[in-house]
């Protein structure tokens, strides 16, 4: 997959309650929880951020609560990826689960500046930032992991599964 | 070569012996979800077409976050997750027969050592503490395991923690755990099993061993582990008669890393905004006002904590600026403050002695922070706005010094109240 997009940069540690604070948990509509993303953090963000624009953090990204509302808020603002030095697991996760692309590569992150615009191959693993003219590469996912990505997220695979098996149930 | 125990339990889980850093599917003892995380996960379980769960005897549902309903909407999520569990047979507790999860799990015998347990709620890692393999998982990894009863998991290389010498008084499991999270960081463990070991932790009771396990997520971890040994036994046998294979680590097992701590001089610990990383002597950091002490929670709201904090409130009175909340991790643990007549210190000292919920902890309910308000709080997180206004503070801390803040309107240990 091919991801192109404007930076907005974030720091260290960005937990998943100033992604999505508790109190907006009332729903499960990602346009909803979109309106409040990374509010806690910087409350204009919801105004500037457009469809396609990246997210560029440090280490720990997602820390803290299981809420899938965190990644399910990001991708309803339309946020194309987010790249980061690294991430929290459960929050790493459920973006895999949900079909948002989650890139690590540490140097891309902190290299990479407000507005910036940078170019994802996510197939190749290579992060390229159009400004500086540097590529870099990104952490390759492990197989079990790409399978579920190229199913489209993770109740897509499960329901192949369950639909085959069904299928067999029937036929036996 | 050996095996942590951790490995042993993934091993048996996958029918295979599998080694940190693969990938496993593995089968799952128990799966859980709350009235926040819930209405995802069914969402998306309907998505498969199936119409059963795999097991609904391992299906568990707790109303917690949110209830009693604070407004429609809870209503309305609360309602979903209550019709489905109905409908499937499920585990489900109402209001009133429940309480905060991983509180009510472990008093039912659900949680058991050798077990895998996933739940839809990060500190869904407590049940460690009783030799489960168990971590948090989102709604949807929910969704799946409640399809196929199995999970995937990257198995953890393991992090063992050594913690030498004994306790001084009052310093217990949470100031450990704040202590370890301070000495390593918010991503010390990121993507690890943490043992915890060593004669501290053998002289540790089970509720203190809980408290740590439960905040292992504070440092990244997947996981947090103890052995099973007398203390879980005993604490078992009153809860349930179901048998259990634990899983112990092999001598030659190999760890990421081993830490040792001497901890026989460790204070009573607090956490500044807005980590849990940011960690302080509670008797050094100066005068720290606060608006509010909130006392309960997963993490420190059991009928041990609450007996800890009785015997700081008893015959004194929470400061006039102060609003004391404490909440019971359960029906049962409010029960029993009842009848040993802890609610009755709570309520004459000043305190508010409210139902069980998650409620602030998350910013929820009884009692929102609002601008420029600070909070003291047994909870697990001090996130920016975790527990209101984000321009609001939460302090993190053990029982015994929200109840000397309590009383004293700044941050202290009960040494200060002498």
């Amino acid at each position: 997959m091919l991801i192109r997009g404007r930076v907005w940069k974030f720091g260290d540690d960005v937990d998943t309650d100033v992604i999505i604070p508790a109190r907006y948990l009332l729903t499960s509509d990602a346009k909803e929880l979109a309106e409040h993303v990374m509010e806690d953090l910087d409350p204009d963000f919801v105004g500037k951020v457009r469809p396609g624009d990246i997210i560029v953090a440090g280490k720990n990204f997602g820390c803290g609560s299981s809420r899938e509302h965190a990644p399910i808020a990001i991708k309803g603002a339309g946020v194309s990826a987010v790249v980061a030095a690294s991430y929290a697991r459960i929050f790493f996760r459920n973006s895999i689960n949900i079909g948002l692309p989650v890139v690590e590569a540490p140097e891309a992150a902190l290299e990479a500046e407000d507005g910036d615009i940078l170019e994802i191959d996510t197939d190749e693993g290579a992060v390229l930032n159009t400004r500086t003219g540097r590529s870099y590469s990104s952490a390759r996912y492990d197989d079990y992991i790409q399978q579920i990505i190229d199913a489209g997220g993770l109740m897509e695979a499960v329901t192949r599964r369950v639909q085959a098996r069904l299928a067999e149930e029937r036929q036996a | 070569m050996g095996q942590t125990m951790t490995e042993k339990i993934l091993s048996r889980a996958a029918g295979r012996e599998v080694h940190p850093g693969e990938i496993a599917e593995v089968a799952v003892d128990l799966v859980m979800t709350n009235d926040i995380t819930a209405p995802i996960s069914i969402r998306e379980f309907k998505r498969t077409g199936l119409e059963r769960v795999f097991d609904p005897t391992k299906v568990v549902f707790v109303p917690d976050h949110f209830v009693p309903a604070k407004d429609i909407k809870a209503a309305e999520q609360a309602k979903v997750m209550r019709e489905f569990a109905r409908e499937q047979g499920a585990v489900y507790w109402e209001v009133g027969r429940a309480g905060i999860e991983h509180v009510v799990l472990p008093e039912n015998g659900l949680t058991l050592p050798g077990q895998v347990i996933i739940g839809a709620d990060s500190h869904s890692c407590t049940y460690g503490a009783f030799n489960a393999f168990s971590t948090g998982m989102g709604s949807t990894d929910i969704a799946a395991s409640m399809a196929l009863g199995t999970t995937w998991v990257r198995v953890p290389p393991t992090i063992k923690f050594v913690y030498h010498g004994t306790l001084p008084e009052g310093v217990g499991g949470k100031d450990l755990i704040l202590y370890t999270i301070g000495q390593i960081g918010v991503d010390g463990a990121l993507y690890a099993a943490m043992e915890f070991t060593g004669e501290t932790i053998d002289a540790l009771e089970v509720d203190g061993r809980i408290t740590m396990a439960n905040m292992a997520i504070e440092a990244g971890a997947k996981s947090g582990i103890f052995g099973c040994d007398d203390k879980t036994r005993a604490w078992l046998a009153n809860v349930t008669d179901r048998t259990y294979e634990p899983a112990e680590s092999d001598p030659d097992a190999r760890y990421e890393r081993v830490v040792e701590f001497d901890v026989s001089t460790l204070k009573p610990l607090v956490a500044l905004p807005h980590l849990p990383s940011n960690v302080h002597a509670a008797d050094d950091v100066g005068d720290v006002r606060v608006d509010q002490v909130v006392i309960g929670s997963c993490t420190n709201g059991r009928l041990s904590d609450l007996r800890e904090v009785a015997k700081v409130l008893a015959g004194r009175q929470v400061h006039a600026n102060v609003r004391c909340i404490v909440i019971p991790g359960s029906q049962e643990v409010a029960k029993q403050a009842h009848k040993e007549g802890l609610a009755d210190i709570f309520m004459e000292s000043g305190a508010i002695w409210s139902t069980s919920t998650c409620g602030p902890c998350l910013g929820g309910y009884m009692g929102v922070l609002a601008k420029g308000e600070r909070c003291l709080s047994t909870t697990n997180r001090n996130f920016r706005g975790r527990m209101g206004h984000r321009e609001a503070e939460v302090i993190l801390a053990g029982p015994q010094v929200a109840a000397a803040t309590a009383v004293l309107g700044h941050v202290a240990s009960p040494a200060a109240l002498n």
